[in-house]
């Protein structure tokens, strides 16, 4: 049990140790990327990027048809 | 309906896709070289115990860290557009593309994502072998992530091993081995790895050339530009073999593609490669389409056959063998494909009514005969061409084709031949004499990004109009979405990338003029 304890203590310890005595550029680029993430994760998929046909079918039946209806009547 | 489809849609869904994979691949080939590059420079540095080496390995550590940050996720976007605008394609591709995304994000990404940080906050902090090992380890779960990406790509060039469940709608895998072990995604694979390696030794070239040219970082410089300049030049060997081996493929399962690559009309045996040549339309017609004329054309006599891999007295179908057909050759036309396309299509329509009268024998005939190969090989294959509306509809760009093909080879050779010179000035002792050479280094960083981006460009639309080839048109994977929308997210992307591509030069910039800090 110590054991685990201490090797997750040093797991903290080394994540801890890294991010505080980062650089300049190592804080500038994770301020981008989490604002990046922010926007992909959260503005674009929750308001721009609905799954189509989830959206608009609820169950997989209801999917295969309408997807089948648009291979047979493609032109 | 898609008899109704609003031809704009397509188009603004394609040029989003485009836009997103263009801008994503800025960021991916650096990430896939300069890993490489870094592993292999700490592990000079592990082996001599020169602290020179960790210095200059932190310092390239630094801008690939940069990049990967940068780039993380971009990616991401790609895979919310198969699910929003590319929705009947999405269904309709069922788990072929699950598993190796799947595969790709267990593996690959985890392994990338939790070695990158002992690559970062690890100096001093683990042993060198274990930094050294984890080093080595970004580098292969960021080809390996390439790898899963390519193979599901891969499929949509060459879709195999897989049988198609009309009560679905959707592919099923049936085999793995034959989905990963696609020639296509093979070739395409070592290519595409080989290309980002030799991106990463331009970019190494160029920084130190800079470094050069501003009379600093000397031994970083010469160091940096031998490393580099090796793995590069291997690099460029290995892009121009597997291009080969890629080109030998292409002409055996996408032989309209490889045909519009040589703006090939008339098939003929023993053709010549065209190196270099200028095309304009003409007034001669194939169907509604334009043919285009060569106005001026350098080839070496019967070379292209030879690519082939058949021998100098193949017979190689141009276009118009491989829409009009050319029996005597064994080349179906366009029109076959079609007749064999709707077989298929009315087929999947009697098992729609089967499925209402409950007809269960009928359906269980139906779906016995998606399993069989001798079905799938003569039907189920052209099961695209049954939304096709002319048999020149399947003709691509054919003026792009060609001219991404023949930029793409013109910089192939520029690069081996740079990476060449750079090592002789090295390995003479005149580099840091001869300025104008140190300008082109720092130029041609840009050139393999432009290589690249033009390689994809002909992946993908030499291909058109299939999303899946032979199996789906663009027009039939797209969804039924607003044009509005699509337009909306495509200005969205084109300002969020070029903010992050911004931010990136700029970091970039910085810490390249202040040099190594350790």
């Amino acid at each position: 049990m110590n054991s685990v304890y201490s090797a997750m203590n040093r797991l903290f310890r080394f994540y801890y140790d890294g991010f505080k005595n980062m650089s300049w550029w190592g804080k500038r680029v994770w301020i981008i990327m989490l604002i990046k993430l922010f926007i992909i994760f959260i503005i674009l998929r929750i308001f721009f990027f609905h799954d189509f046909l989830k959206k608009k079918y609820h169950t997989d039946n209801q999917r295969s048809e309408y997807v089948l209806e648009q291979l047979i009547n493609s032109k | 309906m898609i008899e109704n489809l609003d031809l704009s849609l397509v188009n603004w869904s394609r040029a989003q896709f485009a836009l997103t994979a263009i801008y994503h691949w800025l960021f991916v080939p650096l990430t896939l070289g300069l890993s490489y590059i870094i592993a292999i420079m700490e592990t000079i540095y592990v082996k001599t115990g020169n602290e020179q080496w960790k210095r200059i390995t932190r310092f390239w550590m630094t801008l690939f860290g940069i990049n990967f940050a940068i780039g993380v996720a971009t990616g991401i976007i790609l895979e919310f557009e198969f699910g929003t605008n590319w929705s009947n394609y999405s269904w309709f591709v069922g788990d072929i593309f699950g598993a190796p995304l799947a595969v790709e994000g267990i593996l690959a990404f985890f392994l990338e994502s939790t070695f990158i940080a002992v690559m970062f906050f690890g100096w001093n902090k683990v042993s060198k072998k274990f930094h050294l090992v984890s080093s080595w380890l970004v580098a292969t779960g960021a080809s390996l992530s390439a790898l899963w990406i390519i193979v599901a790509n891969g499929w949509m060039q060459y879709p195999v091993g897989m049988v198609f469940d009309p009560e679905t709608a959707r592919n099923e895998m049936v085999s793995f081995r034959e989905v990963l072990f696609n020639k296509i995604a093979i070739y395409d694979f070592l290519h595409t790895i080989s290309s980002g390696f030799l991106l990463g030794s331009m970019f190494v070239l160029g920084i130190s050339a800079w470094y050069l040219l501003h009379k600093r970082e000397e031994f970083l410089a010469k160091r940096s530009i031998l490393v580099a300049g090796i793995f590069g030049l291997l690099s460029s060997l290995l892009v121009a073999y597997t291009g080969d081996l890629s080109a030998k493929i292409v002409s055996k399962v996408q032989p309209v593609k490889f045909a519009s690559m040589e703006a090939l009309y008339d098939g003929q045996k023993n053709p010549g490669l065209v190196v270099f040549g200028i095309l304009k339309e003409s007034d001669k017609m194939i169907g509604e389409k334009k043919i285009n004329d060569f106005v001026f054309k350098m080839e070496i006599p019967g070379l292209l056959s030879i690519m082939t891999g058949d021998g100098k007295d193949t017979f190689i179908p141009g276009i118009n063998d491989l829409v009009k057909g050319n029996e005597p050759m064994g080349v179906l036309p366009v029109s076959e494909k079609m007749e064999r396309g709707k077989t298929v299509r009315s087929l999947i329509a009697d098992y729609k009514t089967a499925k209402l009268s409950n007809e269960v024998e009928k359906l269980q005939g139906i779906r016995r005969m998606f399993r069989d190969k001798t079905f799938i090989d003569n039907y189920f294959r052209y099961f695209g061409y049954a939304s096709i509306d002319k048999p020149e509809d399947v003709i691509p760009n054919v003026k792009l084709t060609f001219y991404a093909f023949h930029i793409m080879v013109m910089f192939g050779f520029y690069f081996i031949l740079l990476f060449i010179l750079a090592l002789y000035f090295l390995f003479r002792g005149t580099i840091i004499r001869k300025k104008w050479f140190l300008w082109i280094m720092l130029i041609s960083i840009l050139f393999p990004y432009v290589t690249g981006e033009i390689g994809w460009i002909l992946t993908e639309m030499g291909r058109h109009p299939w999303i899946i080839q032979d199996l789906m048109p663009v027009s039939v994977g797209v969804s039924q979405i607003g044009t509005g929308s699509v337009i909306t997210t495509f200005i969205l992307f084109a300002v969020l990338f070029t903010v992050l591509l911004v931010a990136e030069i700029s970091i970039m910039i910085r810490q390249i003029k202040l040099g190594p800090k350790h």
